[in-house]
């Protein structure tokens, strides 16, 4: 195992890594989703990279060619792409009903609003 | 000849390493960067590097459409998003420690699970000895079309297509249903409701 050799895998972990850390220490909700989708492109990445071979073409068949690249990974991606943005949309939809809702896209500023927001009905109750 | 397909070989290897560098920093300063317009600017960015990599490794149906959905679309759709929610992240409240010795231990977990994983372009890895020698040969003789990635899309695959586009009509439902206009008095009605409970 060389550097050559696993350098692609390394990568495709540190994108990964940034992608989880953005979504999980970031309180911004679009910056959490641009985090989701850095993980989601590394994940395109573990899946396509296995998949090429050094002095192959893509997978398009024509006479003079005789080693290609394996393409279901591509086909799988090509779902996952689309699924993605999809996933995007609609959480992106969610953060302005939640702008609209609370007036702010930060989550720490949300949680306190939610708090707040249990803790008086649920006294009135109590005292009832 | 041998010589030049060696050299054709290192030059490949190395588009890749150069590229797949410039998008661990474009992800880097994604999460550094504190301006959203800026951040949704470095993910094109990072995105168009995810496409001209899938183009390296040969994956050019994906390359199209990481560009074209990925680079563009997103991006639209984020700064339709900035605009309708304001433009600056917060300063973060508390030091991201924690966050950072999380991602640091699962990155070290999956770099020591990468050690046993096949070498870059082993023509020996399992992922080319499944199924993959069969859609290249038998594939475009079954179907007449000589793109596998579509024969495989289309014809091997057609319902995993058909249950794709079901996943996106149904999240097209969710954000009409999310952004649809309310009429405000019922909003209200329901803001009463709340505070008589």
């Amino acid at each position: 195992m060389t550097l050559a050799s696993h350098f692609s895998y390394w990568v495709t972990v540190l994108l990964l890594m940034v992608g989880l850390f953005i979504v999980i220490a970031r309180d911004n909700l679009i910056k959490k989703l641009i985090g989701l989708g850095i993980f989601q492109t590394a994940v395109y990445l573990l899946y396509i990279a296995p998949g090429k071979l050094i002095g192959g073409v893509a997978p398009i068949i024509g006479g003079q060619f005789a080693v290609y690249s394996n393409p279901l990974p591509h086909v799988l991606i090509l779902t996952a792409i689309v699924v993605g943005v999809a996933t995007l949309a609609l959480g992106l939809a969610l953060v302005v009903r939640i702008k609209e809702a609370y007036g702010s896209i930060d989550e720490d500023e949300i949680l306190a609003m939610d708090a707040r927001d249990d803790t008086s009905p649920v006294a009135d109750r109590d005292g009832s | 000849m041998a010589t030049g397909s060696r050299s054709v070989i290192i030059l490949e290897e190395l588009t890749a390493v150069v590229l797949l560098t410039l998008m661990g920093a474009a992800a880097i300063g994604v999460a550094r960067q504190r301006n959203l317009f800026g951040v949704v600017l470095l993910s094109g960015i990072y995105s168009f590097l995810m496409a001209t990599v899938m183009v390296v490794l040969d994956a050019v149906d994906v390359a199209m459409t990481e560009a074209a959905v990925g680079a563009g679309i997103s991006t639209v759709l984020l700064l339709g998003a900035i605009h309708l929610t304001g433009g600056t992240e917060s300063k973060p409240i508390h030091r991201p420690w924690l966050p950072l010795f999380v991602v640091t231990v699962t990155g070290a977990m999956l770099v020591y699970g990468t050690l046993g994983l096949p070498a870059f372009s082993d023509p020996q890895a399992p992922i080319h000895q499944h199924v993959a020698p069969r859609y290249l040969t038998e594939g475009p003789e079954k179907t007449g079309v000589p793109n596998v990635v579509t024969v495989v899309l289309a014809s091997y695959r057609g319902f995993d297509t058909l249950g794709e586009t079901f996943v996106v009509f149904t999240a097209g439902i969710g954000v009409i249903a999310l952004l649809r206009r309310r009429n405000p008095r019922r909003t209200q009605d329901r803001d009463g409701e709340g505070d008589r409970s």
